[in-house]
């Protein structure tokens, strides 16, 4: 079965609509990419399927592992196993990190034993060991926030990964440690969907799938040696 | 004594002073203090109170006789009682516990080996019987022309504590005592009045609640703390009145050379709420902490505050205020301090920070720091915080539900302030906060 598979999915934000027909299936413990220019709806995608109240599913359908995503409310989302790294994480004061994963966490039965063993383990591995009072995002900066948004996916688990754009603002080092937990996750059974415009991220983890998103609909699909392609000539290859 | 119905006018002064079989002294107190209600004017700052209909509350009621245990409450209030955890804090987490309902103490206990210390836990009326002494200090503090509610409260009050603690003598664990407003219409006045001496130290925490009905209901409590030299008070209270209460508080204490004063509030409930805790910090080194959490649900009028009146050379003070306001709600602090021309070294500082949870929720914060010599350190900060539609969503779309994702927000805010409140308070305050997010979401 699909981990997760969208049907004609249409959103609008405000009056203006967005996805136009969106066909996506995500298969458990690979790595797909979606790739498209700025505006295409990317983002808009990951925050409907996330039940982002500003965005308004028009028509269309999504399940995860057979479940009828959109009929629940975003915490039950999350709760099924669906994970979204968001591109602007939003920085909440006074809710320490470890408090607020904890919750999380229990919330995807994971107990506080469970939650005392793993989360130094996360913290280590994301290289994020100073963090572990800190305040969710508060004064983190681009590159520390996309890390962070890992170290959620590390500590959670989901059955489904939407990543948007977790490549922004990263230098290198980052890039590579960010490559290397992708790629673990999916190692470990989840679907992991890269949402990005360059394929740099993608020369350190290969998608088995790539998705072409313009214009609010997926216009082409292929192996990784599509991300390559538009790499070199811009989405123009996929413009037909 | 009539248990319904007392009526405001000299005749029911008198005849509650007979009742309570009390000294002549008090009698004129009380008298004095209804001439001087009659003359002052409601308060001319802070929340709409011409609801309030002071010719149309009960300002004497006793439901309920006194006992000497649980067992003996009637069914229904013992209920109460055990759903608020009392019978087991007091075997548990305190040294001492009191009971009020509407007018009149229900129930009393102190440890045996505090009495044996000498230490005087008992109700104000039976200490105004027996200690004619405490004339000296019955409303030194807060004196009847301080305002309207203070001299009605003079004129009127019932119940309450006395707390008298032995020079040297440190009460390790909590006395607490519970106000119960239970009548419909009820005004509940007590008077509650410590005296910690040389070195003594004490922890007295209130908690106060209330059924809800339609009639509008007045607690107009007094609280008055000496804390001699190099004495320790710290004075918590918590309270939830119903919607229908109108909660207009005095409470102020003098602190002599070395002592510390603390107010911690927790304001969660009541239709209105004016509450400023004021220490007069009199002899040389004395502290003051005031740490202040309110919480302004739908139709809420919390105006708090915190005063620090530095008379004496080297006194610090610290007034801390943490506001949550959701729905149609407002919240007020106003943080004075002055600092007297001879305070030399005086150091106040004031931060007061407001979360707003709706976009009808309003806030205002009004600080008065006034010094009248070069030698001070004041600070003073404010912030006002909004909780936006983007934090929620993100905690949401981790498996937070709502409830959860505004408790794990407010929870954070005001960590500075119920990491000073004993444990078992702070459980029951995060609960009290849970349950309001669930009823609002609801």
């Amino acid at each position: 079965m699909n981990a997760l598979e969208v049907h004609d999915l249409w959103v609008r934000v405000g009056d203006k609509l967005i996805l136009r027909g969106v066909d996506l299936a995500l298969e458990p413990g690979q790595v797909h990419a979606l790739m498209g220019p700025n505006g295409s709806g990317k983002s808009t995608l990951a925050l409907a399927l996330a039940g982002h109240p500003e965005y308004q599913v028009v028509k269309g359908r999504a399940f995860l592992e057979g479940r009828d995503l959109l009929a629940l409310p975003p915490y039950e989302r999350a709760r099924a196993g669906l994970f979204v790294a968001f591109q602007y994480p939003p920085e909440v004061e006074g809710v320490k990190l470890r408090e607020f994963l904890r919750l999380a966490c229990g919330e995807r039965g994971k107990g506080f034993c469970e939650f005392q063993r793993i989360f130094p383990q996360a913290l280590a591995r994301l290289k994020m060991e100073d963090f572990r009072d800190r305040e969710l995002n508060v004064g983190f900066s681009g590159g520390e926030k996309k890390r962070a948004e890992l170290l959620q996916l590390y500590m959670l688990r989901p059955k489904v990964a939407l990543l948007d754009e977790p490549d922004s603002g990263v230098d290198v080092d980052a890039m590579r440690l960010i490559a290397e937990v992708i790629k673990e996750m999916a190692a470990a059974g989840t679907a992991v969907l890269i949402i990005t415009h360059y394929p740099r991220l993608l020369e350190y983890v290969p998608p088995e799938k790539v998705f072409v998103l313009l214009d609010g609909r997926i216009v082409d699909h292929d192996g990784p040696e599509l991300a390559w392609r538009i790499g070199e000539a811009g989405f123009e290859v996929v413009r037909k | 004594m009539k248990k319904h119905g007392a009526r405001l006018s000299k005749d029911f002064v008198e005849q509650l002073s007979w009742e309570k079989n009390e000294p002549a002294w008090m009698r004129e107190h009380r008298l004095h203090c209804l001439e001087i209600f009659e003359k002052l004017p409601m308060p001319r700052f802070g929340p709409d109170l011409s609801e309030l209909d002071l010719g149309d509350l009960t300002y004497y009621a006793r439901p309920v006789e006194p006992v000497q245990s649980w067992d003996e409450l009637p069914e229904e209030l013992r209920r109460t009682f055990q759903a608020l955890g009392l019978p087991e804090a007091e075997q548990k987490a305190l040294a001492g516990l009191g009971a009020q309902v509407d007018s009149e103490e229900v129930y009393r206990s102190l440890l045996e080996e505090l009495r044996a210390k000498g230490v005087i836990f008992t109700s104000m009326e039976k200490a105004v019987r027996e200690f004619p002494w405490i004339q000296d200090y019955f409303m030194k503090i807060v004196p009847p022309e301080d305002n309207k509610f203070a001299a009605l409260h003079g004129a009127v009050w019932s119940g309450g504590t006395f707390i008298w603690i032995p020079e040297g003598v440190e009460v390790e664990i909590p006395l607490q005592a519970y106000y119960r407003m239970q009548t419909e219409g009820v005004g509940q006045f007590e008077h509650t009045l410590i005296i910690a001496e040389r070195g003594s130290s004490v922890h007295y925490i209130e908690g106060c609640s209330a059924p809800r009905y339609s009639r509008m209901s007045l607690h107009s409590g007094m609280v008055e703390i000496y804390a001699k030299e190099e004495a320790r008070v710290r004075f918590t209270t918590i309270q939830n009145w119903s919607k229908n209460v109108y909660n207009l508080n005095n409470k102020r204490a003098w602190a002599y050379a070395g002592a510390s004063v603390d107010w911690v509030s927790g304001s969660l409930g009541s239709k209105v709420t004016m509450l400023y805790p004021t220490t007069v910090l009199l002899g040389k080194g004395a502290r003051t902490e005031n740490l202040s959490f309110t919480f302004a649900q739908e139709g809420m009028w919390l105006d708090t505050g915190a005063r620090a009146i530095h008379r004496a050379p080297d006194t610090t003070s610290r007034l801390v205020s943490r506001s949550v306001v959701q729905g149609r709600a407002k919240s007020v602090f106003r943080g004075t301090v002055y600092v007297a021309p001879g305070a030399r070294g005086a150091k106040a500082h004031v931060e007061c920070s407001t979360l707003l949870l709706s976009p009808e929720a309003r806030t205002e914060t009004i600080p008065i720091l006034n010094a009248e010599n070069d030698e001070v350190e004041l600070g003073h900060e404010a912030t006002v915080g909004r909780v936006s539609q983007e934090q929620l969503f993100y905690l949401m779309s981790r498996g937070l539900d709502e409830s959860q994702a505004l408790s794990l927000i407010v929870n954070g805010f005001v960590s500075p302030i119920l990491k000073e409140i004993p444990l078992e308070y702070a459980v029951e305050l995060r609960r009290l906060l849970e349950m309001s997010f669930e009823r609002a979401i609801a």
